[in-house]
């Protein structure tokens, strides 16, 4: 009697609060009306976290553009361009817009997973900046539109490294052994060490590259910990002292702690980045891909869009809506100098990207020396195991007897 | 000695329990930056903005979703695996059986992903370029699940008195009923165990989905996509309130094991 008395309460209370936030919901979007639905789904595959999705007040883009086109959108999230990959080379998964940076927009054209773009369909890309069409790694501009940028810099720690940065020799300063930070990915690592060299992030020439690996072999004792999204903790903490890592991350590093400073080295040139819009061959519903593309490229919700990432955007006409702090700030747009001298990835060719692939491993694990003592301790190891399980059976055995 | 055991129990619950606990704290963080590492002061604004994340809470959907679909038939294909199972009278071939069903258990999860990746995107092709999506989850899902509630039903069937049945049936009872009337009841606590294991263990499970899932996200797979910005403390949040709910089962589950010990040596005792 009184569980049912108290299911009844609890039912009143939440009828209740149902009420109360029906008109308080509506009161708030009563714009326009919502477009009548026309029961197509598109299946959206971004980074995590890389869209504005409306916590505390901000433009939940998916919900508005159902609400503007009665398009209907499954969004889902990777973690790297390589998982990505992995997805659409597995099968299996339909999706009709897809994000990839630079170099995967290359490899998937050059593989064949990409559709080419109706830009009839897509009337906002005249948004889109010159300096951002046409990029290396789609020349024809046909298969991508850009979605936001950024450049490579250095997080430091202003109360221990004092001097002005303004090359990333920086990074291999023995003054700063065992604070150093590094990316836990090979491109952007060895792409310190080219720039450094004067070399170019997209070389086809071996020398080069093991140039580059022999100087990243130097660096090892100086670095703490080769890492991606640690560093936002060690640096906040103080635990490292110099980390390189990508730009529109600093609002969440530095705008709370003034601790931390944010540079680009000028001296030799950065690593300018785009995450780009694709749609994957065999999309389902490429017209409506389409629109959604077009939808990101609307100024005002790629304003919004970018307020919330802190990426950039390649669009002039949405910078004009953003605060005027973030325009002005150097590390979200930085002087045309510095993107001038930077250079974009570019996929590397099959040989290139197997010899990358190797001598990273040897950056990491310190060559083929160390993989054999690991696998002479795992052999000690199953030796041991191997008596240890003989030794039981013949005592078992003798006990028997 | 009895105080270098205490220190040493306390030690190895402080080395397991200690990084829920960080978790947990931080999860009341009222800290802009997200800090992982700085607390500045309590606020349960995670705790808000966790329910106001559309994604979030879709992800945490189709988990929800599918881990009761994947329970629910798990625990039924389950404890008909166990009955049939524990009825078969050659020993060889009962072995056999065993080892078949305990397969999926041992075989490392990369492994049996991959395969049923391989397999549902067969499947997929050959029905006309369908997507990977909830179906093949819930499928995958039930594939790992039901060795467990088998593990844990068979116990039951064997402690069970096989005459209990004839006897039912002997008074009147036709299988059907006997079944239901006498072999359920007895074997019940294993099946709600079973069927408990299952249903966290689907929630748990981030390897099986990655490569099953296709379009559909579950929580696992949305919280791995945000490393390469950083994980939100919403993350904690939700972990802590995951944490609680499963503790909480845990909790039924062992009072119930508890309870069906003390009974059966009370049992015993009258018997005796």
């Amino acid at each position: 009697m009184s569980f049912k008395k108290r299911f009844l309460a609890l039912f009143a209370a939440a009828l209740l609060l149902l009420g109360m936030s029906v008109p308080a919901g509506a009161s708030s979007e009563e714009e326009e009306p919502a477009a009548p639905k026309r029961g197509v789904t598109i299946n959206v595959y971004n980074w995590g976290e890389y869209i504005s999705n409306g916590v505390e007040g901000t433009l939940d883009v998916n919900a508005e553009f159902t609400r503007r086109t009665g398009i209907d959108v499954n969004y889902t999230t990777f973690d790297t361009n390589e998982s990505l990959y992995s997805k659409l080379a597995g099968g299996g998964a339909n999706y009709d817009v897809i994000i990839p940076s630079d170099y995967m927009v290359s490899k998937l054209i050059e593989e064949g997973y990409l559709e080419k773009l109706d830009f009839d369909n897509i009337p906002n890309f005249q948004y889109i900046d010159e300096q951002y069409r046409n990029p290396d790694y789609d020349p024809t501009n046909e298969y991508s539109v850009p979605y936001t940028w950024g450049v490579v810099g250095i997080f430091y720690n202003k109360n221990y490294v004092k001097e002005e940065i303004n090359s990333w020799k920086i990074l291999w300063d023995e003054k700063y052994a065992g604070k150093i930070l590094m990316f836990d990915n090979p491109r952007d690592s060895f792409g310190i060490a080219q720039k450094l060299l004067g070399y170019s992030f997209n070389s086809t020439d071996e020398r080069e590259w093991q140039e580059a690996a022999m100087l990243l072999k130097e660096q090892k004792p100086l670095v703490q910990a080769y890492v991606m999204d640690q560093i936002f903790d060690k640096m906040a903490n103080g635990d490292a002292w110099l980390a390189p890592y990508y730009a529109g991350d600093a609002a969440t590093l530095v705008e709370d702690n003034p601790d931390i400073g944010f540079a680009i080295p000028t001296e030799e040139g950065t690593n300018f980045f785009v995450d780009a819009l694709c749609i994957p061959k065999g999309a389902a519903h490429k017209k409506e891909a389409e629109e959604y593309i077009n939808f990101l490229c609307d100024p005002e919700i790629a304003a919004a869009n970018v307020d919330y990432i802190g990426y950039s955007t390649p669009e002039s006409a949405a910078k004009e809506l953003l605060p005027k702090e973030t325009v002005e700030n150097p590390i979200f747009y930085p002087p045309q100098e510095i993107l001038d001298n930077s250079e974009v990835f570019v996929n590397l060719p099959e040989e290139t990207s197997l010899l990358l692939d190797s001598l990273w491993a040897e950056v990491k694990m310190g060559g083929p020396g160390e993989t054999a003592t690991l696998v002479a301790i795992l052999a000690g190891f199953l030796l041991l195991y191997i008596g240890i399980v003989v030794y039981k059976k013949i005592k078992a055995k003798r006990e028997l007897q | 000695m009895k105080v270098a055991s205490k220190v040493y129990t306390f030690l190895v619950f402080l080395f397991l329990y200690a990084p829920i606990f960080v978790l947990i704290i931080f999860s009341f963080n009222d800290s802009d930056t997200m800090s992982r590492s700085v607390f500045s002061g309590f606020s349960l604004r995670w705790y808000a903005r966790l329910f106001e994340d559309r994604m979030i809470m879709d992800a945490l959907k189709n988990t929800l979703i599918i881990a009761v679909v994947a329970a629910a038939v798990a625990t039924v294909l389950g404890t008909v695996a166990a009955i049939g199972l524990n009825g078969i009278r050659n020993k060889w071939v009962r072995r056999m059986m065993m080892n078949v069903t305990n397969l999926p258990m041992v075989n490392p999860e990369i492994v049996t992903g991959v395969s049923l990746m391989l397999l549902f995107v067969f499947v997929a092709q050959s029905l006309g370029g369908l997507s990977l999506g909830m179906l093949s989850l819930i499928l995958a899902h039930i594939t790992f699940c039901t060795p467990y509630v088998v593990l844990s039903v068979l116990p039951k069937l064997r402690q069970m008195d096989p005459h209990l049945y004839e006897a039912a049936q002997d008074l009147g009872c036709d299988p059907r009923r006997a079944f239901f009337k006498v072999v359920l009841p007895e074997i019940m606590p294993g099946i709600v165990t079973g069927m408990i294991m299952a249903f966290t263990l689907s929630i748990d499970d981030f390897i099986i989905s990655y490569f099953t899932s296709g379009t559909t996200q579950t929580l696992p797979i949305y919280i791995y996509s945000m490393t390469r910005k950083r994980v939100s403390p919403e993350i904690n949040a939700l972990s802590t309130l995951l944490f609680v709910a499963v503790l909480f089962l845990l909790v039924i589950v062992n009072l119930r094991q508890a309870r069906d010990k003390r009974a059966q040596e009370r049992k015993e005792g009258l018997e005796s």
